[in-house]
C-alpha cells in the first residue's frame, strides 16, 4: 500500500508513552503526576485535531490506512484506518480524556500515579478500537481495554465496588468470547481478518454467507455490542458499574465506552451480515423502544443522582440503536451525532454529580436541595447540561434525536417514532424534577448553606464541556457533512450485499425476491427523504 | 555390539540429562549441607546443555534405534518445552528448598531423570518406548511430589499420585498389549498400515480406549482427573509447577502422535471420546476452580480447564489441529510455571499462605510480583496480547477449521467462566485491604529471573507469536509428513 500515513499508530499508542513516562516518576510527586498526565492527554487532543484538516470529506472509505503484516501464519495483519463514523468518537474520547483528568485533579488522593496510569492506558484501548480494521486487532483493543476500567471502578470507586467491577467486566466478557467464536468462524469461512477486505468480497458476491451463518453471527456480534450499548433486557451492568465508578471512570464509561457497543452495531453488524440485519431490526428496534421508556421511568424514580444519570444512558442509547436500525441516512447520521451528543452532555452531568460528591461525599438527592444558592455558578452549568440532555433545540441533544426521528418517521415507522418520541418527553420530566429537587426550593440540609461555588479548575471543566455543548448545537453541519459520504457508502454496500446474496441464495425464491424488493423501496424512500432531512438541518 | 553414532546423537538431550542426574547423585554425598544449592547450578547447568545438546540432535534429526525414536521438529519442540520448564523450575526452587530446609542434591537429579523421561515421551515412535518414557518421568515426579517429607499434605500428594499414576500406567500397558494383539505390532507405522489394510475389531478399539485412560490420567482429562487438585496442593510448589507444565506437555505429545499417526485413520472413533472428555475436563476444572479459597487448588483446578481446551484443538485431528496444541502447550508453560513461581514464592516458609485472601494488598506491598501475576493470570483467562488468549485463539481456530462449533461455543463460555475465579485473585491483590503484620519473604535473583523470563514468554507469545507459530506449524508437518 502507498502512502501509508502512521497518524493513528502515532495517536493510539500516545497515551502510552504518557504511561510509561509517567511510570519513572515518584509515586509520591502528584503535582508532576497530575501535570504530565494532563499535558499528554491535551497534546493529544491537539493530535486528533489533526485528522479534521486531513479528513476527505467526499470519501465514503476508509482513510488514513495502515497496513503492516503482523501475524503470517494466522494472516493477521495490524491495519488501521478510519472513516467518518470513527473520527468524531476519536475526536470525542481525546476531547472527554483531559476532563476526566481535570475532575481527579482533587478527589483522588490514593495510588494517584496508577490511577492517571489507568486512564491512558483506557485512552490508547479506545482509540485503538475505534481505529482497527482488523477484526483481531479490533477485538485485542475490545478486551484489553476492559482490565484499566475494571481497576479504575474497583480501586478508586465507592460502595459496592468490587462487586460492580466484577459484574462489569464479566458481563462484558461473555458478550464478546461468542464474538470471538463468530469472528473465527468468520476467519474460516473468508480466510482473513481484514475487514474492508471481508467487506469488499461480500458486496463483489465472492463471499456469500448462507441464511443460517449470517444469523448466527450477527447474534453474536450484537450480543456483545447490545450488552455494551446497552440494550434493553442487557443493561443491569450499567447503573452499577456508573455509579459505583470514580468520576473520570463514569465520565469515560459513559462518554465512550457505551458508544463502542452502537459504533460496532454499525462497523460490523450492518455491513457484515445485512440480510440478518434487515430481518432482526423489528425486534432490535422494539427493544430500543422499551429501553427509551423503562429506562426513563426507572431514571424518574432514582434517590441517586448518580443513578439517575446511568439511566439516562440507557435511555438515551436507546435512541442511537433505534437510529442505526432505521437503515436510514438521515436517522443513522443522527444516531451518531447523538454518541458524541451524549457523550458531551452525559459526561457533564456526571462531572457535575462529581462535584458534588467532593463537597458532599454523597449522591442522594434527598441530601441536597437548594443548592444554586450556595453554589450559583455549578448550578447554572448543571440546568445547562440537563437541558442539553434533555434536547433543548439549539443545544446539541435536539439535532441528535430529531434527526432520529425524522429519519425514522421518514422510513414509514409511525408506530416506533411515536413512541421514542415519548421518551423525548419523559427525558424533561426526569431531568428537571432532578434539577429541582437539587438546585431549586430551600436550602433543606443545614451543611449545604456554606458550600463552596464552582473553583476555578472546575469552572474550566464545565467551561469548556458547555462551549462544546452550545457548539454542537448550533454548527451541526460541520459534523455531519463529515458523516454523509460514509453513511450513504455504508447503506449503499449493505443493500449491494443484500442483493448479491439474494442472487445468490437458490432457495426459497420467493422469500428473497420480496426481501430485495422491499429493500429497493426502504432506499428509494431513503434517498428522498436525505434531501428531506439536509434541507431540515440547514 | 555399540549401537551406531547417528542414534547416540539423535537422543542426546536424554543422554546428557541422564549424565547430569547421574553426577549429581554422584557428587552429591561429598558435598557438605550447606553447599548443597551447587548441586543446583549443576543441574540447571545440565539444562543449558542439553538445550544445547537438542540443536546438535536435530542437526543430525531422523529416526534412531530402528525407528522405536524418532528426533524430528515435533519432537524438538516439546524438548524445547520440557527442558525449559525443568530448567525455570530448578531456578525457582533454590530459595523454596532454602525456606523448607528440604535442599539436597537427589532434588535435581530427580527433576532432570524426569525431563529425560519426558524427552523420550516426545520422540518416542513405538508403544514400548513410550510406555519407558512415562515410567521414568511418572517414577521420579512420584518422589519429587513427597520430597517435603516432614509435611503430612506432601506424603498424601506422594501417595496418591504413586497409587493412582500405577493404576494409570497399568493401563497404559494393558492398552499396548490389546493392541499388539490386533495388530501384532507396538510400532506406530505398522499400527498405522494393519488399520489401513484389514478392519479393526473391538479389541483394537478396547486398546485405545485403555491408552486413552492412562495418557488421559497424565494430561489430566475428565474423567481421570481427580487426583490433580490434591496432588498439586500437596506437592512442593516448584515441582507442581513442573507437574503442571512437562509432563502435561509431553504426555499430549505422545497422545499426538499415537492418535494421530498410528490410529490416524481411526479418528471417527476416537473422536466423540475426546469431544466429551474435552467438554467434561473443561466443566469439571471451571466449575470446581470457581470454589475454590486456596490458590493452589484454584490454579490446579484450572490446569484441569486449561487441559480442556487443549482437548479442543485435539479433536480437530488436523494438522493446524496439531500445530494449537503444540502452541497451546508452550503457551500454557510459561504462564502456569509463572504463576505456580508466585505461588511459591508468596507462600512463604512451610507454605503457609496459600489461600486467596493471604494475597490481600499485594498490589501495594509488592507491586512488582502482584504484576506478574497479574499477567499470568489474565494470560489464563485469554486476556488478549497474552500467551493465553493466543492459545485458545488458535485452538478454537483449528476446531472450527473441522467444523467442531459447538465444542468451540463450550469451551469459549467456559473461559468466561474461568474469568471469575483469576479475576478473584486480583481482587484479592488490588482490591483488599494488605495485611499488616505480615513482612514478604525477600525475593531473590534466581527467582526473580525464573518468573521474568516466564512473563516475558507469556507477553512474547502474546504479541509476536507468528515465529513460534511458525515452528509449531512445521513440526506439525513432520509429525503427519
Amino acid at each position: 500500500m502507498q502512502n501509508q500515513s502512521f497518524v493513528l499508530t502515532v495517536l493510539t499508542f500516545f497515551p502510552l508513552f504518557g504511561t510509561f513516562a509517567l511510570l519513572l516518576l515518584k509515586g509520591d510527586d502528584h503535582v508532576w503526576i497530575r501535570r504530565l498526565t494532563l499535558v499528554t492527554s491535551v497534546i493529544e487532543f491537539i493530535l486528533s485535531l489533526f485528522l479534521l484538516r486531513g479528513f476527505d470529506l467526499g470519501n465514503g472509505g476508509y482513510q488514513f490506512e495502515e497496513l503492516y503484516r503482523w501475524i503470517p501464519s494466522l494472516n493477521i495483519h495490524y491495519h488501521m484506518g478510519i472513516d467518518g463514523i470513527s473520527l468524531f468518537l476519536i475526536l470525542l474520547t481525546t476531547f472527554l480524556t483531559p476532563l476526566a483528568v481535570l475532575c481527579s485533579w482533587k478527589s483522588i488522593q490514593t495510588h494517584v500515579k496508577e490511577f492517571f496510569a489507568m486512564l491512558l492506558v483506557l485512552e490508547t484501548g479506545m482509540i485503538g478500537v475505534f481505529c482497527s480494521l482488523d477484526l483481531f486487532l479490533f477485538f485485542l483493543f475490545w478486551e484489553v481495554m476492559l482490565i484499566p476500567m475494571y481497576f479504575l471502578i474497583g480501586i478508586w470507586g465507592h460502595g459496592r465496588k468490587i462487586y460492580a467491577a466484577l459484574k462489569f467486566i464479566l458481563y462484558t466478557m461473555l458478550g464478546s468470547i461468542l464474538m470471538l467464536v463468530a469472528i473465527l468462524w468468520l476467519y474460516h469461512v473468508s480466510g482473513t481478518f481484514d475487514l474492508p477486505l471481508i467487506q469488499a468480497r461480500l458486496s463483489t458476491g465472492t463471499l456469500s454467507l448462507p441464511w443460517i451463518t449470517q444469523l448466527l453471527m450477527f447474534s453474536a456480534f450484537l450480543l456483545a455490542f447490545a450488552i455494551k450499548v446497552p440494550l434493553f433486557p442487557l443493561h443491569t451492568w450499567l447503573p452499577d458499574a456508573h455509579t459505583e465508578a470514580p468520576t473520570a471512570g463514569s465520565v469515560i464509561l459513559a462518554g465512550v465506552l457505551l458508544k463502542m457497543g452502537t459504533y460496532g452495531m454499525l462497523r460490523f453488524c450492518l455491513p457484515l451480515f445485512p440480510e440478518a440485519a434487515h430481518r432482526a431490526a423489528p425486534v432490535i428496534a422494539a427493544l430500543a423502544i422499551i429501553g427509551i421508556i423503562y429506562a426513563a421511568l426507572v431514571a424518574m424514580i432514582q434517590h441517586d443522582l448518580k443513578r439517575l444519570v446511568a439511566y439516562t444512558s440507557v435511555s438515551h442509547l436507546g435512541f442511537v440503536v433505534l437510529g442505526i436500525f432505521v437503515f436510514n441516512p438521515t436517522a443513522m447520521e443522527g444516531a451518531i451525532y447523538q454518541m458524541l451528543n451524549h457523550g458531551v452532555s452525559t459526561g457533564m452531568l456526571f462531572l457535575i454529580c462529581g462535584m458534588l460528591y467532593d463537597r458532599r461525599h454523597t449522591y442522594e438527592i434527598s441530601e441536597f436541595g437548594g443548592l444554586a444558592k450556595p453554589m450559583p455558578v455549578l448550578c447554572a452549568f448543571f440546568l445547562f447540561a440537563c437541558l442539553s440532555s434533555l434536547a433543548l433545540p439549539m443545544l446539541n441533544g435536539f439535532v441528535g434525536e430529531f434527526m432520529i426521528l425524522i429519519g425514522v418517521f421518514d422510513s414509514q415507522h409511525f408506530a416506533w417514532a411515536t413512541w421514542a418520541a415519548t421518551g423525548a418527553i419523559l427525558s424533561a420530566v426526569y431531568l428537571l424534577w432532578a434539577y429541582q429537587r437539587v438546585a431549586l426550593e430551600k436550602v433543606t440540609v443545614e451543611k449545604n448553606a456554606g458550600l463552596p461555588d464552582a473553583s476555578a479548575r472546575e469552572r474550566v471543566i464545565l467551561i469548556v464541556g458547555s462551549l462544546m455543548i452550545l457548539f454542537m448545537g448550533i454548527f451541526s453541519p460541520l459534523f455531519t457533512h463529515r458523516m454523509d459520504a460514509t453513511t450513504t457508502a455504508l447503506l449503499r454496500q449493505m443493500r449491494r450485499t443484500t442483493s448479491y446474496e439474494a442472487r445468490a441464495w437458490q432457495s426459497p425464491p420467493a422469500k428473497i425476491q420480496v426481501a430485495g424488493t422491499r429493500h429497493g423501496t426502504a432506499h428509494q424512500l431513503a434517498m428522498n427523504s436525505v434531501s428531506l432531512g439536509r434541507q431540515v438541518r440547514r | 555390539m555399540f549401537p551406531p553414532l547417528q542414534d547416540l546423537y539423535r537422543i542426546a538431550p536424554e543422554i546428557v540429562l541422564s549424565f547430569f542426574g547421574m553426577l549429581i547423585m554422584l557428587i552429591d554425598p561429598f558435598v557438605p549441607a550447606n553447599r548443597k544449592r551447587s548441586m543446583g547450578w549443576l543441574g540447571f547447568a545440565g539444562t543449558l546443555v542439553a538445550l544445547a545438546s537438542l540443536r546438535w540432535a536435530f542437526l543430525h534429526r531422523g529416526p534412531a534405534y530402528s525407528d522405536v525414536l524418532r528426533m524430528d521438529t515435533f519432537s524438538l519442540f516439546v524438548h524445547g518445552i520440557v527442558i525449559v520448564v525443568a530448567a525455570l523450575a530448578i531456578l525457582g526452587s533454590f530459595d523454596y528448598l532454602d525456606r523448607e530446609n528440604i535442599q539436597r542434591g537427589e532434588y535435581y537429579a530427580l527433576l532432570l531423570f524426569a525431563t529425560a523421561g519426558m524427552g523420550i515421551l516426545a520422540g518416542a515412535n513405538e508403544l514400548l518406548t513410550a510406555f519407558v518414557g512415562l515410567e521414568m518421568s511418572s517414577i521420579s515426579t512420584y518422589i519429587l511430589a513427597g520430597f517435603r517429607r516432614t509435611a503430612l499434605k506432601s506424603n498424601e500428594s506422594s501417595m496418591k499420585y504413586f497409587l493412582l499414576g500405577s493404576f494409570a500406567t497399568a493401563f497404559f500397558l494393558y492398552g499396548i498389549a490389546l493392541t499388539y494383539g490386533a495388530t501384532r505390532s507396538t510400532r506406530f507405522d505398522v499400527i498405522s498400515r494393519a488399520l489401513a489394510s484389514h478392519s479393526y475389531g473391538a479389541l483394537l478399539i478396547l486398546g485405545l480406549g485403555l491408552i486413552f485412560v492412562g495418557l488421559g490420567f497424565k494430561v489430566v482429562a475428565a474423567p481421570f482427573q481427580i487426583y490433580t487438585p490434591d496432588v498439586y496442593e500437596g506437592a512442593p510448589t516448584p515441582v507442581t509447577a513442573v507437574l503442571a507444565c512437562g509432563p502435561k506437555a509431553a504426555a499430549f505429545a505422545v497422545m499426538l502422535r499415537i492418535f494421530y499417526t498410528a490410529f490416524g485413520s481411526a479418528s471417527h472413533v476416537w473422536f466423540w471420546a475426546i469431544w466429551v472428555s474435552a467438554v467434561l475436563t473443561m466443566c469439571i476444572g471451571n466449575f470446581a476452580a470457581l470454589v475454590q479459597s486456596n490458590v493452589k487448588r484454584l490454579l490446579a483446578y484450572s490446569s484441569i480447564a486449561h487441559a480442556g481446551y487443549i482437548l479442543v484443538a485435539f479433536v480437530a485431528a488436523s494438522k493446524v489441529g496439531v500445530a494449537a496444541v503444540l502452541f497451546y502447550l508452550a503457551a500454557y508453560a510459561a504462564m502456569t510455571l509463572g504463576a505456580f513461581l508466585i505461588v511459591a514464592q508468596v507462600g512463604g516458609t512451610g507454605e503457609q499462605r496459600l489461600e486467596v485472601k493471604d494475597y490481600a494488598g499485594l498490589g501495594t506491598s509488592q507491586p512488582w510480583v502482584a504484576a506478574c501475576f497479574s499477567l499470568f493470570l489474565l494470560s489464563l483467562l485469554g486476556l488478549p496480547a497474552t500467551a493465553g488468549f493466543l492459545g485458545k485463539f488458535y485452538a478454537f481456530s483449528a476446531a472450527l477449521n473441522q467444523r467442531v462449533v459447538w465444542l468451540v461455543v463450550i469451551a469459549a463460555v467456559n473461559s468466561v467462566i474461568g474469568a471469575y475465579y483469576y479475576l478473584k485473585i486480583i481482587v484479592s491483590m488490588y482490591f483488599w485491604e494488605p495485611d499488616k503484620d505480615w513482612a514478604p519473604a525477600p525475593m531473590h535473583a534466581s527467582m526473580f529471573t525464573a518468573l521474568l523470563l516466564s512473563a516475558a514468554g507469556t507477553v512474547y507469545l502474546g504479541i509476536l507469536p507468528d515465529r513460534v507459530m511458525q515452528w509449531a506449524i512445521a513440526s506439525a508437518q513432520s509429525l503427519l509428513h
